[in-house]
């Protein structure tokens, strides 16, 4: 499978003030065509940071993320929102915008100084909600609709802006059992007809490990990405939560509480 | 999709009733002049009455023209605010542009006595307060640019706008305190705005800025579109953020900027107009709101205008006083009206 995203030793932190925070240092991810990957840790390890670097928002402190072969750094604004585009976590502001029209908003990177739809745009964004089946609300206003169904909006606007790899942030935070389970159904499903990358950060480990392809835990001494089923096996699991009364076991394939 | 035919039908009835404001305005007044003789006017021909003509071209149509420029000019700037700032209340005043003016202007009529006598005459003439409000609006643009380099949250921006409003007022409170009645009844006016008094001149160099500013906002629509996700989604859908709201910010400064040195501080209609377009065409579409609002802010503030100059009346109302009193009963409408409100 073709590498969408690699990350070549990369070094991960921030500054704040004169000293520099590491999270993380000789970073080795690949993330490759056709695979939902997860990434999970603890509140506070990270996660962020990693997702914002990989993103391209935030420099690394040392190394070189690679995006379809190609320093993400030395990306135009506009090139790098058609290669990669993002679900967010954060609230819409208000406006009168229809499902429609926030789906349509993921071409800006393809029309005119205007942002006129040409009838190719108009096709893109017919597929997103078909794909994400939200046809039925295209006309309803994006603020009558349910938390469920808004997250699929988002998500059909980032497959409407057409990049090879979307990334979501934690995009079943707001959601009851049923729609996370049906939001990571829909995910697995997009990168089984699209052949996407789709890598989401998530806390829901126990249904992230049953729909990844594969998965990067993230813990305060390591970063490993493998396939879930090699994680459980190596124990990786075990070492996500520093709590004596989180246990992880192996053969449900679930965390326990003792 | 979007329902195009009633918005051309919309759009339509909207430009009619924008030229009809428009001969309204020049027709009504002290003296009324007939539209028929307003029309042969204006096309080149011969009112039957020489002061009917000398009323229209020296003194009612400068007006109507710089009504349909504030009020245009105004009322876009007032939309490229709200949706930069997400703020339904953000209007064309918040970045601290009319304090600006209004300051420079107060510390040349209140503070007349301070300055140096050979500044004196040169600031009170004619020109002066025009000259001291463009410099005021100038300065603060420039200030408002700098800030905006500088911090990275766009909230902040308008409250160091607001702040800066707070500490005008302040000033112009002190100001006031050592100001002669003489002095303080030509601040007052100056303060209540005025579309009259401006020269043909005037109105040239208004026009330039307004379209200059009008032509900057039409170049912002895209993003300004993508900006209704919020920042971060703009960004990753390839908006060069940074330019785009130095972009809308200097149309926003040169349109309020170059209207409140010549018409004075003229309040609310850059916060009411826009909410009256989104209301009526119930979309977030900038294409469709930047001309509604380009058309609503002609008509309304034609509207006022009128209702400035009654012909029952003998007098003018001042124009400040005017949208006031319909723009905040309109902005408390909505408000109730609409619990969405956006």
């Amino acid at each position: 499978m073709k590498t969408i995203l690699s990350t070549s030793d990369l070094s991960i932190g921030y500054k704040s003030g004169k000293a520099t925070v590491t999270i993380a240092q000789k970073l080795n991810l690949n993330l490759r065509a056709g695979k939902l990957i997860s990434l999970i840790g603890a509140n506070g390890i990270g996660k962020s940071t990693l997702l914002r670097t990989i993103t391209g928002i935030q420099q690394p402190l040392a190394g070189t993320v690679f995006l379809n072969g190609k320093n993400i750094n030395t990306y135009k604004p506009l090139a790098l929102a058609q290669n990669l585009s993002l679900v967010l976590t954060e609230k819409l502001p208000p406006s009168n915008l229809t499902v429609f029209e926030l789906v349509a908003l993921g071409r800006q990177p393809y029309t005119n100084w205007i942002g006129t739809l040409t009838p190719e745009d108009i096709t893109k964004v017919n597929e997103a909600l078909a794909l994400t089946q939200i046809s039925d609300l295209a006309l309803k206003k994006h603020f009558e609709i349910s938390d469920g169904q808004l997250q699929k909006v988002l998500i059909a606007r980032a497959l409407s802006q057409d990049t090879p790899l979307i990334i979501l942030d934690e995009p079943t935070t707001h959601l009851d059992l049923l729609h996370k389970v049906s939001l990571f159904k829909l995910l697995k499903k997009l990168t089984q007809e699209t052949q996407k990358c789709i890598v989401f950060s998530t806390h829901d480990i126990d249904l992230a490990i049953q729909l990844s392809d594969e998965m990067i835990i993230m813990t305060p001494d390591v970063i490993v990405q493998d396939e879930p089923c090699n994680l459980i096996s190596n124990g990786s699991f075990a070492t996500l939560f520093k709590d004596e009364h989180i246990v992880f076991d192996a053969e449900k394939g679930k965390f326990i509480i003792t | 999709m979007i329902p195009k035919k009633r918005n051309i039908i919309l759009f339509f009835i909207l430009a009619l009733a924008l030229l009809f404001m428009f001969f309204l305005d020049i027709s009504l007044g002290s003296v009324t002049i007939p539209f028929k003789e307003v029309y042969t006017s204006l096309t080149g021909g011969t009112a039957s009455k020489s002061t009917w003509e000398y009323i229209i071209i020296n003194y009612r149509l400068p007006k109507a023209i710089t009504a349909v420029l504030v009020g245009v000019g105004l009322s876009v700037s007032g939309l490229l605010m709200q949706t930069l700032f997400r703020n339904p209340l953000a209007g064309p005043d918040v970045l601290g542009l009319s304090s600006g003016a209004i300051l420079a202007v107060a510390v040349v009529i209140l503070g007349a006595g301070f300055l140096p006598p050979f500044l004196n005459t040169i600031l009170v003439s004619a020109y002066g307060i025009v000259l001291a409000s463009t410099l005021g609006s100038i300065s603060v643009l420039l200030l408002v640019l700098v800030v905006a380099q500088k911090l990275r949250n766009t909230m902040a921006i308008l409250i160091v706008g607001l702040m800066f409003g707070s500490f005008t007022s302040a000033i112009v409170g002190v100001l006031t305190s050592f100001s002669s009645a003489e002095q303080l009844q030509k601040f007052t006016f100056w303060s209540l705005g005025s579309l009259g008094n401006l020269s043909w001149t005037s109105i040239c160099i208004l026009a330039v800025c307004v379209g200059l500013g009008l032509l900057l906002s039409a170049g912002s629509i895209k993003p300004l579109n993508a900006l209704l996700l919020g920042e971060n989604y703009a960004k990753s859908m390839g908006l060069n953020y940074k330019r785009a709201r130095l972009i809308i910010i200097f149309a926003t400064s040169i349109l309020a900027g170059s209207i409140t040195a010549f018409a004075g501080p003229i309040a609310f209609i850059g916060l009411a107009v826009p909410h009256i377009a989104k209301l009526t065409f119930q979309t977030s579409n900038h294409v469709v709101l930047y001309w509604s609002t380009f058309f609503y802010g002609g008509i309304i503030m034609l509207f006022c205008d009128i209702a400035s100059q009654l012909p029952s009346l003998e007098t003018t109302l001042p124009i400040n006083a005017i949208t006031s009193l319909i723009g905040a009963p309109v902005v408390v409408y909505l408000l109730l009206k609409k619990r969405n409100f956006q």
